[in-house]
């Protein structure tokens, strides 16, 4: 910090990413209710459990490997180049702790590493790694009900702190090698992200299997639907709070855009490319309300999408909700909702995948069409500041997009679901999913339960009944 | 007498950097807690099989999995 501005300039990075991470938060709050909310009451316990126990996982490997990929990987490695050195970001460097920035104790580092990483290292850490949170957790959702917690764990740390951290490093890093090579642009993470996390949930969908009793004898689906529909409204709602905090984690707050003589402030996108907290906030309302829109109209009012397809329509147009006008970002996000609706629906009834909450829908399938029509609707504009990188192209993106879904989303968790599944670690016994997985618990209360009563009855008996009160 | 490198917080504070205690053991710590992490999920898995098993064998009988699908079950409420 060699002078005041450059001083101001950090500490406000600072604070403002600790801010989105507090935002965030929300995410997790709201997509645990809403998973109970979806869950029937015999599953209630372990359903929150194995969403609650994502934060302690991925947090830890995030913190022991998760943050060095997102440094180290931009290359591929070895697609345009090698694994990219990244002491601040090893969960054995002096800059992963507490650090005033003054001069490195650790060789592989610079005085002027410490000087920056001192203060954005921790709160940048924090905002990515509730990107992984959200990553785990939109699997989380599609799942319940019958995989095993331990299995699903596993899972949560492959999709948060591996899969998707390598598909940011490659597509969202400024100098990602798609970014470089294809002009992806992603700038609130339509693939980055959701597109990534629905198509790992949907590999993992396949090995695991519906619920006992969701499709009839004739594989025509039931409706197991919401079981509170408050608590998913109110963990929807919530979700949309911590977006906020998502979208403004996406941005960087302040840096000197200029080029040439001259300073000009300026937030900028992921990519370091220009935008505002003005356009972003602008675009995020009107996809909202673009999506929930034509949710309700596709679903004929339905609460449960109405509400999923105000989430799908942001997503649908984060691609590019950087420059969007925000009426074009509200029609993209009405058309994509409409899409996923329909494509839901058609692909749990050809191929009998149970996805209990529509998680591949409103994150596979509208992240990989929002990362689609980018490419399109911005075709020509530059992916980054650097002159020498590709511009955003329709085929660029639409790579992209494949490579979200597909290579990082659903092959892995098609492979390592399926892996677990031969170990015979996927899925809870037939008996216990019937009876619920909560039953253990639930029997053991009502016995606890009976024994009270008998404990106040005895005293009624002994003290009331007597005449003694 | 210190911990770890600072002793006290007047002087030169641009000087000042890694401020936890024993610094140097960083590499140590992160092997440390890699095993913490590995060790809870063998941990977590063992228990949770044995849970498993026990609760498939208590309750994988018609008695205990009819009288909770009447409890679920709308038509014998």
């Amino acid at each position: 910090m060699d002078n005041e501005l450059t001083a101001l300039g950090i500490l406000f990075t600072e604070f403002y990413y600790w801010v989105t991470v507090v935002f965030m938060f929300l995410i997790h709050v709201g997509f645990c209710m809403y998973e109970v909310g979806a869950t029937r009451q015999k599953n209630h316990m372990h359903t929150l459990m194995k969403n609650t126990m994502i934060i302690p996982l991925v947090t830890v490997t995030f913190y022991f490997f998760g943050w060095w990929i997102y440094f180290a990987f931009p290359n591929g490695p070895w697609i345009i180049g090698d694994l990219l050195a990244a002491p601040f970001a090893t969960a054995n460097s002096e800059l992963m702790g507490s650090h005033l920035g003054g001069p490195p104790v650790q060789d592989a580092l610079t005085a002027d590493d410490t000087a920056f990483w001192a203060h954005i290292n921790g709160v940048f850490w924090a905002a990515f790694l509730l990107f992984s949170w959200t990553a785990a957790s939109i699997v989380s959702g599609a799942v319940i009900e019958r995989i095993r917690s331990s299995a699903f764990w596993f899972l949560a740390i492959l999709i948060g702190s591996v899969f998707w951290v390598i598909d940011a490093s490659w597509g969202w890093h400024p100098d990602g090698w798609m970014v470089q090579k294809l002009g992806y642009h992603d700038a609130y993470a339509s693939g980055v992200i959701h597109a990534v996390a629905g198509g790992f949930a949907l590999g993992v969908l396949i090995p695991l299997g519906a619920r006992i009793g969701k499709f009839d004898k004739d594989g025509n689906p039931r409706n197991i639907g919401p079981r509170n529909p408050w608590l998913v409204t109110v963990g929807l709602f919530l979700i949309y709070t911590g977006f906020w905090g998502f979208y403004a984690a996406c941005n960087v707050p302040m840096i000197d855009i200029q080029d040439g003589e001259g300073i000009l402030f300026s937030a900028t996108n992921i990519y370091l490319g220009p935008t505002t907290l003005s356009a972003i906030t602008l675009n995020f309302l009107m996809s909202l309300a673009g999506g929930m829109m034509a949710a309700y109209l596709v679903s004929k009012g339905d609460a449960f999408w109405t509400y999923s397809g105000g989430l799908a329509g942001i997503i649908g147009a984060s691609a590019g909700n950087d420059l969007y006008h925000p009426i074009q970002s509200m029609f993209i996000a009405a058309v994509v909702v409409v899409i996923i609706y329909k494509l839901h629906f058609w692909v749990e009834r050809r191929f009998k995948i149970d996805d209990a909450v529509g998680a591949v829908a409103v994150h596979g399938y509208a992240g990989f069409l929002g990362v689609v029509i980018c490419g399109f609707m911005l075709w020509g504009y530059p992916a980054s500041p650097n002159p020498d990188y590709a511009t955003i192209n329709p085929l660029g993106n639409f790579i992209g997009a494949v490579i979200m879904f597909l290579v990082l989303g659903f092959i892995p968790g098609f492979v390592f679901a399926s892996i677990l599944k031969a170990f015979g670690m996927l899925r809870v016994p037939e008996a216990v999913e019937i009876v619920g997985l909560d039953v253990s618990a639930a029997i053991a209360q009502e016995y606890e339960d009976a024994a009270m009563v008998e404990a106040e009855r005895e005293v009624v008996l002994a003290s009331y009944s007597s005449g003694e009160k | 007498m210190s911990t770890g490198n600072v002793e006290s917080w007047t002087g030169n504070m641009s000087e000042i950097g890694a401020v936890y205690p024993f610094v140097g053991m960083e590499t140590t710590l992160m092997i440390a807690g890699i095993v913490f992490w590995v060790w809870w999920h063998i941990c977590q898995v063992r228990s949770e099989s044995r849970e498993l098993e026990e609760e498939a064998r208590k309750h994988g009988n018609a008695e205990t999995m009819n009288k909770v699908l009447d409890s679920s079950d709308p038509s014998k409420r």
